[in-house]
């Protein structure tokens, strides 16, 4: 008998060919399209062969720039993982704290909780020129503007997910005469942990966008940066190979702290298959 | 070991009275079953017990003492599900009493004082039978595996009072079976003073030392809000002959048809 298509499911080598398909169409689709302009107009710049894709990552990637006599894309990968790091790392601890303490004690909720809903409201990069003002146009500035973005965001997410735990958990380790801060350290905060770390892979997307942006607008040196430099030259050739590079650093990131969660915290995947 | 003494209390929630006049001396060391119609306040009754909730009116003693108004170790609990920490295994679920109460500052205990009280937590976990499991996380464990380590969590502290919320409702019978000789056994040997709501009238029989019943007296819809439910049934089951038991059994059945 035929089953449903919702029984069907693909095998190893089916599940691969279907998830490479779209990227080859994608392939496809840009070499003809590249090709057929190229044809018309040897000089165009929107769509440049492989051929001259692969000569500017050799260019920027393999050789030094001679006027400022360093690697282009290491300089600035390594630029803009500082401040994403930097930023990703504050923002975390940040909200460790405050939504741990938002989630647990009810005198600072009455207190903090309203606050971060309503920060969580402004558009960060409305804020970005104060950030200049106040902190300069250097590193700090677009540090702040990637905690500013996502701090919030991550608050009000673990004091939602503090608050969804069964208050049969916290009682149980009252009668087993667990104090406050016991409760935080050995019920709350191992359970929090890869929820945060979740939460932070979801705002890796706003990390980047926060990041670039920062650096379109005031920098020397990082990816974003170098985009919107190459953009005055319509120079695709440059900005396209640097897309995919961040696409796959925040892919990296993302498949990294994805595995970090299950190897730190197995009984997180051991509730979810049992689920 | 404790004596408790419930005196005239109320229940309420936004003007709604859940129970009235609730009357009650317990003995030490005795199994108080509860049953009743659903809904009709017998989680409440126990939440106060457990002051996770305050009564409106009256009062709880205990030993002669008023309530703490929040939970201590000296009353235990097993709920009906959520009652064990999913991010510790067996071993450290049972071990995370005694860890509190000997590392004030961490709740937690590194080396030779960790395996000591490891090793003092295997005999109850053996007694639940749970020592092949003792490295697993409660979601690798079946309903009643759960449960048993609950209740093998709850009596590490030594509690004096046990609160079991329908701690068997999710068993199939033979599990149920195994757990009841478990608690039997397990009342026996800590003297513990046991309060524990079913909704299976055998269970009740079978492990309580004594029944309490609630309902209401009113029940027209419009007294619903007005009236809430009290003690309806009394009974101890110490002395009584299975005879006496059956007849007791068939009337409170009746009684408590609703549920
Ligand atoms: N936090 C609350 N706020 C408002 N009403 C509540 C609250 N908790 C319980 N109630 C009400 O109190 C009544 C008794 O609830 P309770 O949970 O004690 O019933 P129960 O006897 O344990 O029922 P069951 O056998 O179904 O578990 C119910 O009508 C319920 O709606
Ligand atoms: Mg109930």
């Amino acid at each position: 008998m035929a089953r449903r298509w919702i029984n069907r499911h693909p095998g190893r080598a089916e599940r691969l060919f279907l998830g490479l398909l779209p990227f080859l169409i994608l392939i496809l689709v840009y070499a003809t399209g590249s090709a057929m302009r190229l044809e018309v107009n040897p000089n165009d710049k929107l769509l440049p062969s492989f051929a001259s894709l692969g000569n500017a990552i050799a260019r920027v990637a393999f050789s030094t720039d001679p006027r400022t006599g360093v690697v282009l894309l290491w300089a600035d990968t390594a630029a803009s993982l500082e401040r994403l790091v930097l930023g990703l790392v504050i923002a975390t601890a940040l909200s460790l704290v405050i939504g741990v303490v938002n989630g647990v004690l009810p005198y600072v909720r009455a207190g903090l909780s309203p606050m971060v809903a309503i920060v969580s409201m402004i558009p960060p990069m409305a804020l970005l020129p104060v950030l200049f003002i106040v902190f300069g146009l250097d590193e700090l500035s677009k540090v702040v503007l990637i905690v500013i973005g996502i701090a919030p965001f991550l608050m009000r997410d673990l004091e939602a997910r503090i608050l969804e735990m069964p208050g049969e958990q916290l009682i149980k380790a009252q009668t087993l005469g667990a104090s406050s801060w016991q409760i935080v350290l050995r019920v709350v905060l191992p359970q929090m942990l890869p929820r945060l770390i979740d939460a932070v892979r979801l705002s890796l997307g706003p990390a980047w966008l926060f990041l670039i942006s920062a650096e379109a607008i005031a920098a020397d040196v990082g990816l974003g940066y170098r985009i919107f430099l190459v953009r005055r030259y319509l120079a695709m050739d440059v900005i396209l190979p640097y897309v995919v590079w961040i696409t796959l650093l925040a892919l990296i990131f993302d498949i990294a702290l994805k595995r970090f969660n299950a190897w730190v915290f197995p009984w997180m995947e051991a509730g979810r298959r049992s689920a | 070991m404790s004596h408790v003494s419930v005196s005239n209390v109320w229940k309420e929630y936004d003007g709604q009275i859940v129970l009235e006049r609730v009357n009650l001396e317990v003995k030490p060391h005795a199994f108080v079953s509860i049953v009743g119609p659903s809904g009709c306040g017998k989680s409440t009754f126990l939440r106060m017990l457990l002051s996770q909730e305050m009564p409106s009116r009256g009062s709880i003693l205990v030993d002669g003492a008023p309530l703490p108004p929040e939970p201590t170790e000296e009353r235990g609990v097993v709920f009906q599900r959520y009652s064990v920490f999913p991010h510790l295994t067996v071993l450290e679920n049972v071990a995370f009493g005694l860890e509190v109460q000997r590392s004030r500052l961490v709740g937690r205990l590194f080396g030779a004082r960790r395996r000591e009280v490891f090793e003092a937590c295997g005999e109850i976990i053996a007694a639940v039978g749970l020592d092949a499991a003792r490295d697993k996380y409660p979601s690798q464990l079946s309903g009643g595996m759960q449960q048993r380590l609950a209740i093998a969590q709850a009596l590490i502290r030594r509690p004096r009072i046990l609160l079991l919320d329908e701690p068997f409702g999710a068993l199939d019978p033979g599990i149920r079976a195994d757990m009841h000789d478990l608690m039997l056994t397990l009342f026996e040997e800590t003297g513990l003073t046991v309060f524990m709501v079913t909704h299976d009238l055998k269970e009740a029989f079978h492990l309580g030392t004594r029944l309490i019943a609630f309902d209401r007296y009113r029940r027209r819809p419009e007294e619903i809000g007005a009236y809430g439910a009290t003690i309806t049934f009394d009974l101890p089951l110490d002395r009584s002959s299975p005879r006496e038991k059956r007849e007791a059994m068939a009337e409170i059945g009746h009684a408590v048809a609703g549920n």
